[in-house]
């Protein structure tokens, strides 16, 4: 059998694709699979976003798991009923039902505000290397290059800080 | 530390900008320990550590050094009136005063900052200063914060920021808000939907004791209703800019009184001053609603000889509790309208 796309060289690969319930099969050669490539990317995390919302009809005869803070013990549906989560850890432990709701409360989910000194971690660190890029790339334009070379310095020995502390969170 | 309740708070001055409609302004922040539950789930041993922790933590030098001594009260060595004067001068809330459990609550002797302890959250740290205020009483807590922080861990997370008991403060824990006399948008029916237009920018409306309560006196409580997302300065400022553009609503509501009903409008603050200097029973409500409109007379420069910080002590003196412990009994009533009656006309008279 001959590739379904050249033409030209022996087909050696098989894909079978679905897509919204439609079934198409195709032969292909090496060289034109590997071409093909995006188009047939396999994304583990889309494919199990996939089956989360596939429903066999087996996950409504299991009772539906109720999760709970590991810390405190606090429900989602506890919570739901006085409006008061349990302890700090429950914005964690909850957070697959609890961060939807935050986003419609608050409609946003990323805190701006005030870092504290000392429980804040490296956080004050990253906001201070984005404020210095933002002043670097200005620094830049106006062609001073000699304090962007400063600024650039500071930057790095914060990155190096940050590095030693073990990373990005 | 004994409570010395004659004392007058600081936001009762009466004097600052936009002091002739703005009355207060108030920041709060919301803060909690890691490593322990929220008040809604500790038990009494915990409470009793969180109090003796943080009474500890507000001797700590640092804290003297920034802000000034704090005094610690545990609400359970006050008697119920005592605490209900401290709700009555907007210290600690309704729910602190009459909440089972260890509670406590942490004063400045002007009372421009409070800590309530084991509240909604651990802590509930406010500032509370007189007129439009808001950049001052935000770096003041600000500096409580920092101070506190020191020597207490607080929950904090990198992306939601501050965690705190209920979502709806999560991120800076900030709430902000000023308290309004806007009598002139009330009679000119124009408050309801001025106030309305407000939530559409992200700020809330109240009456004068917070959450659920109506707006007597004509005094209005905005406060914003995003914590998260938003840096503090963004928040104070927007808040700021919305209670300016509201005095100034209510400035030309009050031009316009003066052009159009001059004669009505003098009529009614002199018939107030009338009734409040000579009346024998008042009610609360009656003189909530009279204190406004002598409140808009001095405000107006219609009324002469007294002063806004006179109104403000009137205002909270002739609460229930207040009256009550005045008279050193409780009353029915009946018997508080009277002795209301008799405190207003013993302080007009000076």
């Amino acid at each position: 059998m001959l590739c379904e796309r050249c033409q030209e060289r022996p087909a050696s690969v098989h894909v079978t694709r679905i897509i919204n319930g439609n079934k198409t099969e195709v032969y292909l050669c090496q060289e034109c699979a590997r071409e093909m490539q995006p188009q047939l990317n396999f994304s583990i995390p889309k494919f199990l976003a996939g089956l989360l919302d596939y429903d066999p009809g087996l996950e409504l005869k299991a009772p539906p798991a109720i999760e709970r803070c590991r810390q405190c013990g606090l429900s989602y549906e506890e919570f739901h009923q006085t409006g008061r989560l349990g302890c700090p850890e429950c914005y964690h432990h909850l957070a697959a039902r609890l961060d939807p709701l935050i986003r419609r409360l608050q409609g946003s989910s990323q805190h701006r505000g005030k870092v504290p000194r000392r429980a804040g971690g490296n956080l004050r660190v990253r906001r201070e290397i984005e404020k210095l890029r933002g002043q670097l790339q200005q620094l830049v334009e106006q062609e001073e290059f000699e304090k962007a070379a400063q600024v650039r310095d500071r930057i790095r020995e914060l990155e190096s800080r940050l590095g030693e502390q073990g990373g990005g969170q | 530390m004994s409570l010395n309740l004659d004392r007058n708070s600081k936001w009762m001055e009466g004097s600052g900008p936009q002091a002739d409609i703005v009355i207060s302004s108030r920041v709060r922040l919301a803060r909690n320990l890691q490593g322990l539950p929220f008040p809604n789930l500790m038990n009494q041993a915990q409470e009793v550590q969180l109090i003796r922790q943080v009474g500890q933590a507000i001797l700590a030098p640092g804290v003297f050094q920034s802000v000034g001594e704090l005094k610690l009260l545990n609400l359970r060595e006050l008697a119920p009136v005592e605490r209900q004067i401290l709700v009555e001068k907007h210290l600690i809330s309704p729910d602190l005063a009459e909440g089972k459990g260890e509670k406590a609550v942490i004063l400045r002797d002007d009372e421009a900052i409070s800590i309530m302890v084991n509240e909604e959250d651990h802590l509930r740290l406010q500032c509370l200063l007189p007129a439009l205020m808001l950049h001052e009483a935000w770096r003041l807590a600000d500096a409580v914060d920092d101070a506190l922080e020191n020597e207490l861990d607080f929950a904090f997370d990198q992306e939601k920021g501050y965690l705190t008991a209920c979502p709806t403060n999560v991120g800076t824990g900030l709430r902000a808000s000023t308290m309004l006399h806007l009598p002139a948008l009330v009679l000119t029916k124009q408050a309801g939907q001025v106030l309305a237009a407000l939530t559409k920018v992200g700020v809330a409306v109240r009456g004068l004791y917070g959450e659920g309560t109506e707006a007597q006196g004509n005094i209005f409580q905005v406060s914003n209703q995003i914590t998260l997302g938003r840096s503090e300065e963004e928040i104070i400022n927007n808040l700021s800019v919305v209670t300016v553009r509201l005095a100034d609503q209510e400035r030309e509501a009050r031009e316009l009184l003066r052009k159009q009903n001059r004669w009505q409008l003098e009529d009614r603050v002199g018939r107030a001053y009338g009734i409040l200097a000579n009346a024998r029973i008042l009610s609360s409500q009656e003189a909530l609603q009279l204190l406004s409109d002598i409140r808009l007379g001095v405000e107006m420069k219609i009324l002469r000889g007294i002063d806004q910080r006179l109104i403000n002590q009137l205002m909270v003196r002739i609460q229930p509790a207040y009256l009550q412990f005045a008279a050193g009994k409780e009353m029915t009533p009946f018997e508080r309208d009277v002795h209301r009656a008799a405190k207003v006309r013993e302080l007009l008279a000076g």
